[in-house]
Formats: C-alpha cells, sequence, structure tokens
C-alpha cells in the first residue's frame, strides 16, 4: 500500500531543548528536562548539538487534525497543499488529512496521487487525503475503495454532502470489511436543514435566520449507527455539535459499535450567541453554533471520551465570498492556527479540563480515529513535537494568518498559548520569530 | 466623515428613542394636513433608496418622506442596476456610499443585509426590511398607529395570528411593542411559530385561533408564500383560512385589526374585514410616511441641532 501521509524531503532535525517540561501522557512522562532530538529521532545524546532555552515551555507530541479543507484541487486561490500544512505547522500540528469535497471531487485514482504528488513536494507537514465515499459526492454509486485505499486514501468521506441514501451508507459499511479504512461522515438529515443558516434556537428566531435543528444531526448519526452495528462496519463521526448527538454517540459506544467521534475548538469555545453579530466570515459554519447546553455537553463528552478527539473543520474562504449577507455566504472557518489556543484558552484556563487531556485529544487520540501513528516523545519515536508558550497571548489575526484565508471564529480575540516550534516527521517545519 | 447613527434593529432603540421618533411623526403629521406638504427641513441632504427586494408601500413612503423633507432623494432597484450584473451588495454600497449620501435605506431580502451594509458605508443605514430579519420602521408605524387610534401602548395586549416564522413584522414588532409597555402573544400553526418563539421574544405561544379572545389588537400576519418553497408549512390555504383566517366572526366588540400589508384575501384575512375601518391597515399606510419622514428628521437633523423643528416646518416657499 501507498504512504498514506507525505512531505517534502528536507533535513532531519538535530537539537536539544534544555529545560523544557516534556509532556506526554500516553507514554507517561511529564517531567522538566533536555529533550533531544538527534537525526530526527527523539533521545539520544545531547553533545553538539543546537540549543533552544525551554525553561517555562512546554513540550508536547504534535497535533493531529483528521478534518482539514486544502482546497485543491480547484481552489488553490483559498488554500493550497503548502500554505493550509504551514498554517498546520504553526498550529502545532504535525498531521493533517484533508476532506475530497474540492473541485474536482477527490474520487478516482489519478486526483489522489497527484495530491500525494503535490504533498511530498510542498507539505512542510505530512499531509494525507480522503477520498469521496461516493462518485461526485453524489451519493449514489461508491467510489472504487478498494484501488483508492490501494493508493494512499486515508479513508472516505462525503464530508459537506452527507449521504443521504441508507441503502449506499450500508454498501460502503460491507466493502469496508474488505478495504479497512475508516468512514468518516458529516452527520445531518439534509431535508431536515434544508434553507438552514445557523442553530435553530431562540436567537435564530430573534434573528430571523431560517434554523438547522440539532436533531438533523442526531438522526443522521443513529441510523448510521444502526448501520455501523448492522454491517459489524466502523464508523468516524465529524464535527459533534448537539448534545443530541453526543447522546447517540454515547449510546452506541454503549452497544458495542465501532464509533468514534470528533469536535471542533469553535463548538467548544463558542456559542450561537455569537450569531448575533450577523458576521458570517466569524461565526457562519456547518454545523452550526449551537446553545450553551450543547456546548457543555461537548465539553463533558471530550473529557469522558464520549468524543474522542478535537479536530478543527479548517475552512478556508475568500473575504469575498464571506462579505455578503449572513444567509447568503458559505459555511466554515479556518482553525488550524488557532486550534490548541483555542481550546486551551476555553477549556484548560478555565479549569474545565486539564492541560494533559487536551494534549492527548489534540494528538494520540486524533491519530488513533483514522488510524495515523500515534506521536510520542518516548525515546526512539520520530520526532513529532510541539513546543508551547502556555502563557504567551496570541491576538489572532494580528500577524496575519500563515493560511491563505482569514475567516476565522476567533478573529481579533486574545487566546493564550503560543506554538512557537514544531517537529513534525523529524523536520523542523515552523519556528516562532 | 464620521459615521452616522443607523437604524437597523428595534433591539438598538430605548424606549426614549421611541417616543421622541412618535412625537415627530405628530409635528411632520401636521405639515400633510397642510395644501403644500413640503418642508425645507433636509434641503441639501442626499438619501439614497437602495430597494433589492419587491416593495410598494415602504417605497413609497421613503421616498415621498425624503421628498416632502426636500433632501434630494434617488432611487435604486435590484433590478435595472449593476445588482443584474451580478454585483454584490457589498460593492453596490461602497459604489453609493462614494456619492457621499446621508442616509441609504435598504430593502434586501437576506436577514444582515443591513449589518452588511453599515460595515462598508459612513452613511446612516436604515433597515427598510431584511428578509426574515427586522423591520424597524414598521414597528415605529404600527406604534404610532396604536397611539393616535387605540390609545397607549401600556397594558394593550397585542397577538400576532399566523406566519410568525417568516414575520420581519413580528420580529420587530414583538420587541418594540413590549419595549412600549403592551402584552405581545404569537398565535398560528406550530409549523409557523419558531419552536423557541416564547422563549426567544419573552411571549405566550397559543396554536389555537380563539385566544385572540385576549387582545385588545389582532395583527394579522401575511402567508409568506414567496419565503415558503415547496414542502408546505400548512397543508393547504383552506385549512390555514378555515383554522386561522380572521374574520368578523372570529373577532369580539372591541378588537381592532392591524396587517402590515400587502393582502392575501381570504387567506389570512377576509376581504369584508379589510375593508372594515374597525381595521387599521389604511391609516397604517398612510402613517407610514410621516413616520419615517420622522425617521430620516431624527438621524439627520435633531442630533445636530443644524436646523430647529419649528423653523424647518416652515412650508418651502
Amino acid at each position: 500500500m501507498a504512504a498514506r501521509l507525505a512531505q517534502r524531503p528536507g533535513p532531519r532535525a538535530s537539537l536539544v531543548i534544555r529545560d523544557v517540561r516534556v509532556l506526554d501522557p500516553v507514554a507517561g512522562i511529564d517531567e522538566v528536562r533536555d529533550l533531544v532530538v538527534r537525526d530526527g529521532v527523539v533521545g539520544g545524546s545531547p553533545d553538539g548539538l543546537d540549543e533552544i532555552d525551554g525553561s517555562g515551555l512546554v513540550a508536547v507530541p504534535g497535533f493531529v487534525d483528521p478534518h482539514v479543507h486544502l482546497r485543491v484541487p480547484g481552489r488553490e486561490d483559498l488554500e493550497t497543499v503548502a500554505t493550509g500544512s504551514l498554517a498546520g505547522a504553526a498550529g502545532g500540528f504535525v498531521a493533517i488529512v484533508a476532506m475530497p469535497n474540492t473541485k474536482p471531487v477527490v474520487d478516482n485514482a489519478a486526483i489522489i496521487e497527484s495530491l500525494l504528488e503535490q504533498a511530498a513536494t510542498d507539505a512542510v507537514i505530512p499531509t494525507g487525503f480522503y477520498a469521496a465515499i461516493t462518485r461526485g459526492q453524489k451519493g449514489a454509486e461508491l467510489t472504487e475503495h478498494a484501488e483508492l485505499a490501494q493508493l494512499g486514501a486515508v479513508g472516505f468521506s462525503d464530508d459537506g454532502f452527507p449521504v443521504s441514501d441508507a441503502s449506499v451508507m450500508r454498501r460502503a459499511l460491507q466493502y469496508q470489511r474488505m478495504v479497512g479504512l475508516p468512514l468518516v461522515l458529516h452527520e445531518e438529515d439534509a431535508r431536515l436543514s434544508a434553507g438552514g443558516v445557523a442553530h435553530e434556537g431562540p436567537v435564530a428566531s430573534r434573528l430571523g435566520l431560517a434554523g438547522i435543528p440539532a436533531v438533523s444531526e442526531a438522526v443522521a448519526v443513529a441510523r448510521d449507527a444502526a448501520l455501523a452495528a448492522f454491517e459489524d462496519g466502523r464508523i468516524h463521526i465529524c464535527h459533534v455539535s448537539a448534545a443530541a448527538t453526543v447522546d447517540e454517540v454515547r449510546a452506541a459506544k454503549a452497544r458495542g459499535v465501532s464509533i468514534t467521534a470528533e469536535v471542533s475548538p469553535h463548538h467548544l469555545a463558542l456559542t450561537d450567541e455569537a450569531v448575533a453579530s450577523l458576521d458570517p466570515s466569524r461565526h457562519k459554519m456547518n454545523p452550526p453554533l449551537r446553545a450553551e447546553s450543547d456546548r457543555q455537553a461537548l465539553i463533558a463528552a471530550l473529557i469522558d471520551g464520549t468524543i474522542d478527539c478535537v479536530a478543527t473543520d479548517h475552512a478556508p474562504h475568500a473575504a469575498d465570498e464571506k462579505e455578503v449577507p449572513f444567509e447568503e455566504a458559505p459555511f466554515g472557518v479556518i482553525g488550524l492556527e488557532t486550534a490548541f489556543a483555542a481550546c486551551h484558552t476555553h477549556l484548560v484556563r478555565t479549569g474545565l479540563m486539564p492541560l494533559e487531556l487536551l494534549v492527548r485529544r489534540m494528538g494520540a487520540d486524533a491519530a488513533r480515529v483514522v488510524d495515523l501513528p500515534q506521536p510520542s516523545l518516548a525515546d526512539g519515536s520520530p520526532a513529532d513535537i510541539a513546543l508551547i508558550d502556555l502563557d504567551a497571548p496570541v491576538v489572532v489575526g494580528g500577524d496575519g494568518h500563515r493560511s491563505k484565508s482569514s475567516n476565522s471564529a476567533f478573529a481579533g480575540d486574545e487566546l493564550f498559548g503560543r506554538i512557537r516550534l514544531t517537529i513534525a516527521a523529524g523536520q523542523i517545519a515552523w519556528r516562532d520569530t | 466623515m464620521a459615521r452616522r447613527r443607523s437604524l437597523i434593529s428595534v433591539t438598538d432603540l430605548s424606549r426614549d428613542d421611541i417616543e421622541r421618533v412618535l412625537a415627530l411623526g405628530d409635528r411632520f403629521a401636521e405639515v400633510m394636513d397642510r395644501d403644500l406638504k413640503k418642508v425645507p427641513t433636509l434641503r441639501g441632504r442626499t438619501v439614497i433608496n437602495l430597494f433589492v427586494e419587491a416593495s410598494t408601500r415602504t417605497a413609497t413612503s421613503f421616498e415621498l418622506a425624503g421628498k416632502r423633507l426636500s433632501a434630494d432623494v434617488v432611487n435604486v432597484k435590484g433590478s435595472g442596476s449593476s445588482m443584474d450584473k451580478g454585483e454584490t451588495l457589498k460593492d453596490t454600497v461602497i459604489t453609493l456610499s462614494s456619492y457621499l449620501p446621508d442616509v441609504i435605506v435598504i430593502r434586501h431580502a437576506s436577514a444582515g443585509a443591513c449589518r452588511l451594509a453599515q460595515r462598508h458605508s459612513d452613511a446612516a443605514i436604515v433597515n427598510a426590511g431584511d428578509g426574515k430579519g427586522e423591520h424597524p420602521t414598521q414597528t415605529l408605524l404600527d406604534l404610532y398607529t396604536i397611539r393616535r387610534e387605540v390609545g397607549p401602548l401600556d397594558g394593550l395586549h397585542i397577538a400576532f395570528v399566523g406566519d410568525v416564522a417568516h414575520s420581519r413584522v413580528a420580529r420587530s414588532g414583538a420587541v418594540g411593542f413590549a419595549l412600549m409597555g403592551a402584552k405581545v402573544s404569537f398565535i398560528g400553526p406550530p409549523t409557523l411559530i419558531p419552536r423557541d418563539a416564547g422563549r426567544a421574544f419573552g411571549v405566550d405561544v397559543s396554536h389555537d385561533v380563539r385566544d385572540i379572545a385576549d387582545a385588545d389588537i389582532v395583527y394579522v400576519l401575511r402567508m409568506q408564500l414567496e419565503r415558503m418553497g415547496p414542502g408546505g408549512f400548512v397543508p393547504s390555504l383552506r385549512e390555514y383560512a378555515a383554522t386561522f383566517g380572521i374574520n368578523h366572526a372570529r373577532l369580539r366588540e372591541g378588537q381592532r385589526v392591524m396587517h402590515a400589508g400587502p393582502v392575501n384575501r381570504g387567506v389570512e384575512i377576509s376581504g369584508e374585514l379589510a375593508d372594515d375601518p374597525l381595521a387599521l391597515i389604511e391609516r397604517q399606510a398612510a402613517n407610514g410616511m410621516v413616520v419615517r419622514m420622522a425617521v430620516l428628521y431624527d438621524l439627520l437633523a435633531a442630533p445636530a441641532g443644524a436646523v430647529e423643528l419649528g423653523q424647518a416646518l416652515g412650508a418651502v416657499a
């Protein structure tokens, strides 16, 4: 099978970070000491290596994002493999996986091969790609899952266009028994959501915005959990936004269904009250920002493991596309550069969640849900490291964005947690200057 | 040029703001009783009416309001303008703003259009209806009409009946009427009242048309067929008319009826009732102009005090 992640070639990092808090909850490490990277591998002798002062900083296994949009092929004006992967590196990520809802859709061998070739020349961190579940993401016929898997697809997703026909989803689950890759599902009943632009609730009622009800997500998860159970398949639920969905995932896990789930930083940090701004660049995304009770349920689920990991759903859009009335704007916000700082500021600094757990949910757990290697600081591991100044403030967008787009839900906010250095698969991918 | 005050949402208004505009409305109503209905108040000011969505009442009354105040008034329609060629609202607003208007009045099919315009213009933005969002000048003219025809708002009960979900009239009205001391309720089928409307607006919600009995004013909402699309919020207009249509038989003595127009006769309101003087529909339309004069005056002349109102109301020689 072809490599599932690709990265541009570069020099192997060799350096020692002095007096740093080395924190790897999976490996059971939490101590202040020197962290050595030699020839791109953790550990070994510090003799003769370049030194970085790590005092006051924390080094953690780098983050993994199983859900980004790099907009290639087709919308290179919004993002490219180079800019998107650099945005990831700037956010402490050491691996990202891009969704296939591009123009054209990633639904055949030629496109997945060309994307992996691009990543092998342009990606500053290991970058992978999903292929579509169905041709053209039209929900009717399966793509060639076996061949696409052979060529290196990380998994299959019709992100943005939920598979509405249950029989098609069932076939994909049946075929998965042979192919083995995860099915990564955007869960939404398109009819229930039709026309909606914001969470159906008091805020949308007041503003006169058509609602996307929470139940639209929950019923889709309930259906696919039942299908996965019936076919003994395995599904990963994208961007859970509603308490009702958390209930469905929790119940499915309790029944023994192979189901994992992710949640985005903006759903963990913000609610639909923010939509009163009517600024689509910051606050229009799908699924929408929901009620405070939903946010609390998401946080609780991320803590207890019902939701396995954080994923950004990094979705670049041009300023022009977003500078239209709220109802007419496209869905989506960027998130790679702010993911850690947003979660750290809104969850860890507020005392809702320990740092160790956030590091696990953004790293090892995020890798696990789509079968990627789990970043580790144990000696002998490939160097996948994020070096963070937890107390350093970041004004979002204050010094521009590494992404080509700037549609951040946190634009202008002060967040805490600056990524000083990112080493991805042994290469220095980001250095804060 | 300093950014001007705008009128985008009723939620931006205080009780004092509303009292001030209603009082101005009374003064301008006196002018309308004169033979010569034009005053020099806003001479030299420019008002652009940007109407991207269809309108008769609001467009005409804003145009006449500006002209009777002697402002230079320019009307731009969605069709026949560069928006037909795909120019975005933002670019249109920037272009119009480059002519340095004092006010841009906007009617648009999308909620949030006026907030967007405000981010790209130094002119005062007046919301003349943005999709399902808000219609603040409608609420002001409704308040003005209720004051004159019924009495003080304090303690009055106003029941909105029908298609609350698609109604910017109800959305702005519920906030404005409550602010002035009235009790507001929503009555209609569950498919046409947002689930959270009771909580969102702090109003009672009923699905039984007989509950209009408690109301002093029955505010009939238009069935907004153009915003509903396929799929059917009600099984049929016939059933809707039978279950929620307002007619003489459903009213009790002393109740007054309002409707922001245009009326679907025989659907939400019977033709006979629409034509009966106990329905204030024609008064609402007539008052629309003086209240819009008051709004333009309040935004442009009042705070700066450039022209004393008494002097301003002298007829154009």
